[in-house]
């Protein structure tokens, strides 16, 4: 955990502690979040660019509110109508940044390998907030506080279900890594056409096609969106079939662990991936899940930015 | 570090905590609507062992709370090493409240301003004071603290190690010099 972290890409070589590390700062930003005043000065100076090629509200407005809590000025910059090609004008708007002085992009691309494209280019730190199908740590960071916080219970006693179009979704793949890395089992589980093998290389992970069995003592049950371009493309048939088969249900959960917590990444179709009352009810952490997401990325800053070197 | 002297043995540095507790509830006219904040790591037992003895005399311990100054650095961009943000733990409001800010050693003043910058964001305190075991000289703000232990000139190049019981296993206050070969 020596050298210095300058940039959250995703977790392939991240080692335990760092991510406890983060947890733990998560902690104490939260406590600043709920302080009459909710700022603390620890990045004053320090400027936050925020690239979003792709359309998001919760992950944009979450990052920009957690770099101006810690005092940071923020530059927000959203898809323009350029015409130049992806590649060439993410490479100009890097460039234009970092002349202007930008300490920390968080960016957010449909193509996989964006911010590690964006990491090569620049010095300054880089967060990947979700680029194509392949990673989005932050998301699966403030999945993992939000359920250590609700139910206190060890990773290495935890076994977590991912339900829904896993091969598309870079939240799915960025929650089995980190799940895993820190300890827990992590089962993923959808229809087989939307199930990526090698997702079960890593160790601790397990694919299932039917929910019944990949529900069976699970502690925390993450519904994934499901996304309508799918049926367009042939991979499952209908919504109406797709529920029937995945919908989260509360009766669905009957195999779980009793106490098995639910979360989403959001946004939700409702009735589609799960079940409007369960999405309500009393296991759902997805209002925690928001919630976390400001102190989870004030600490994935603050241990990007602070120390020397980093301006 | 090479030791030099010992500042305070431990019954010194126990009558020390004992005359800054009756300071501050004879300036402070007792204990009522008093707290004190200890700054992490040693200025937290030395709030602890204040708010015991000021029990032992008054009739009520004032509340202790902890606080971390961090986030409140004015070198964060310059540390090599990565400070680890510890809880603040402060259980009562702030606002209206007489604060005793405690802590080990004063030296350039830098983590009382940062304190008190930390204490005003938490409410509005009726008044904020400052009580140190040592305090070394050298300030670099216009800081200054209202009970003092010891008083003790130094020169930079030297360390002024406070040992606590609850933390070290011991107590004492030693002055050393840093990276000298023991003699």
């Amino acid at each position: 955990m020596s050298e210095r972290f300058r940039r959250l890409l995703d977790f392939s070589g991240m080692d335990v502690d760092r991510i406890l590390a983060i947890l733990a700062t998560t902690d104490v930003m939260a406590q600043v979040l709920q302080r009459p005043v909710k700022r603390v000065p620890a990045l004053q100076g320090f400027t936050v660019a925020t690239l979003f090629f792709e359309d998001s509200t919760r992950t944009r407005l979450s990052f920009e509110r957690a770099a101006r809590a810690q005092s940071a000025d923020v530059m927000a910059f959203a898809r323009g109508g350029t015409s130049l090609s992806k590649g060439e004008s993410l490479r100009d708007t890097v460039a234009t940044l970092d002349a202007l002085q930008v300490d920390a992009y968080v960016v957010r691309h449909p193509a996989a390998g964006a911010a590690h494209q964006v990491a090569s280019w620049t010095d300054a730190a880089v967060i990947n907030a979700g680029d194509g199908r392949r990673a989005h740590p932050t998301q699966a960071l403030l999945d993992a506080y939000a359920y250590r916080e609700a139910t206190g219970r060890p990773f290495e006693e935890t076994r977590l279900t991912i339900v829904g179009d896993v091969a598309h979704s870079r939240v799915a793949r960025s929650d089995a890594e980190l799940w895993q890395r820190l300890g827990a089992e992590v089962v993923l589980c959808g229809p087989p056409t939307l199930l990526p093998p090698d997702l079960a290389a890593l160790p601790g992970v397990r694919l299932e096609t039917r929910l019944e069995p990949a529900l069976d003592g699970a502690h925390a049950v993450m519904a994934l969106r499901l996304q309508h371009e799918r049926m367009d493309t042939g991979r499952i048939h209908s919504t109406a079939a797709y529920a029937e088969r995945y919908q989260l249900t509360e009766a669905r959960l009957a195999g779980a662990h009793p106490d098995a917590v639910v979360l989403h990444p959001g946004p939700m179709n409702r009735d589609v991936e799960i079940e409007g009352a369960l999405a309500d009810g009393p296991r759902s952490l997805i209002t925690r899940q928001v919630a976390a997401g400001v102190p989870v990325r004030m600490a994935v800053l603050y241990h990007l930015l602070v120390g020397k070197g980093s301006r | 570090m090479t030791v030099k002297a010992i500042l305070l043995d431990a019954r010194e540095l126990d009558r020390a905590l004992t005359r800054i507790a009756h300071e501050i509830v004879e300036s402070n006219k007792g204990a009522e609507n008093l707290a004190l904040v200890g700054v992490h790591t040693r200025g937290v037992p030395i709030a602890e062992r204040l708010a015991d003895r000021i029990a032992s005399f008054e009739s009520l311990r004032p509340p202790v709370g902890k606080l971390d100054i961090t986030l409140y650095r004015d070198d964060l961009t310059e540390i090599a090493l990565q400070p680890v943000v510890k809880k603040t733990e402060v259980a009562f409001d702030v606002s209206g409240m007489r604060l005793v800010l405690c802590d080990d050693v004063l030296y350039t003043g830098r983590t009382a301003r940062a304190a008190l910058d930390a204490l005003v964001d938490m409410g509005r305190p009726a008044a904020i004071q400052y009580a140190v075991l040592v305090d070394r000289g050298h300030r670099e703000l216009p800081i200054r603290a209202d009970y003092v232990g010891k008083n003790v000139p130094t020169r930079r190049d030297e360390v002024v190690k406070v040992r606590l019981e609850e933390i070290d296993g011991e107590d004492g206050v030693v002055l050393g010099v840093r990276g000298e070969a023991p003699t």
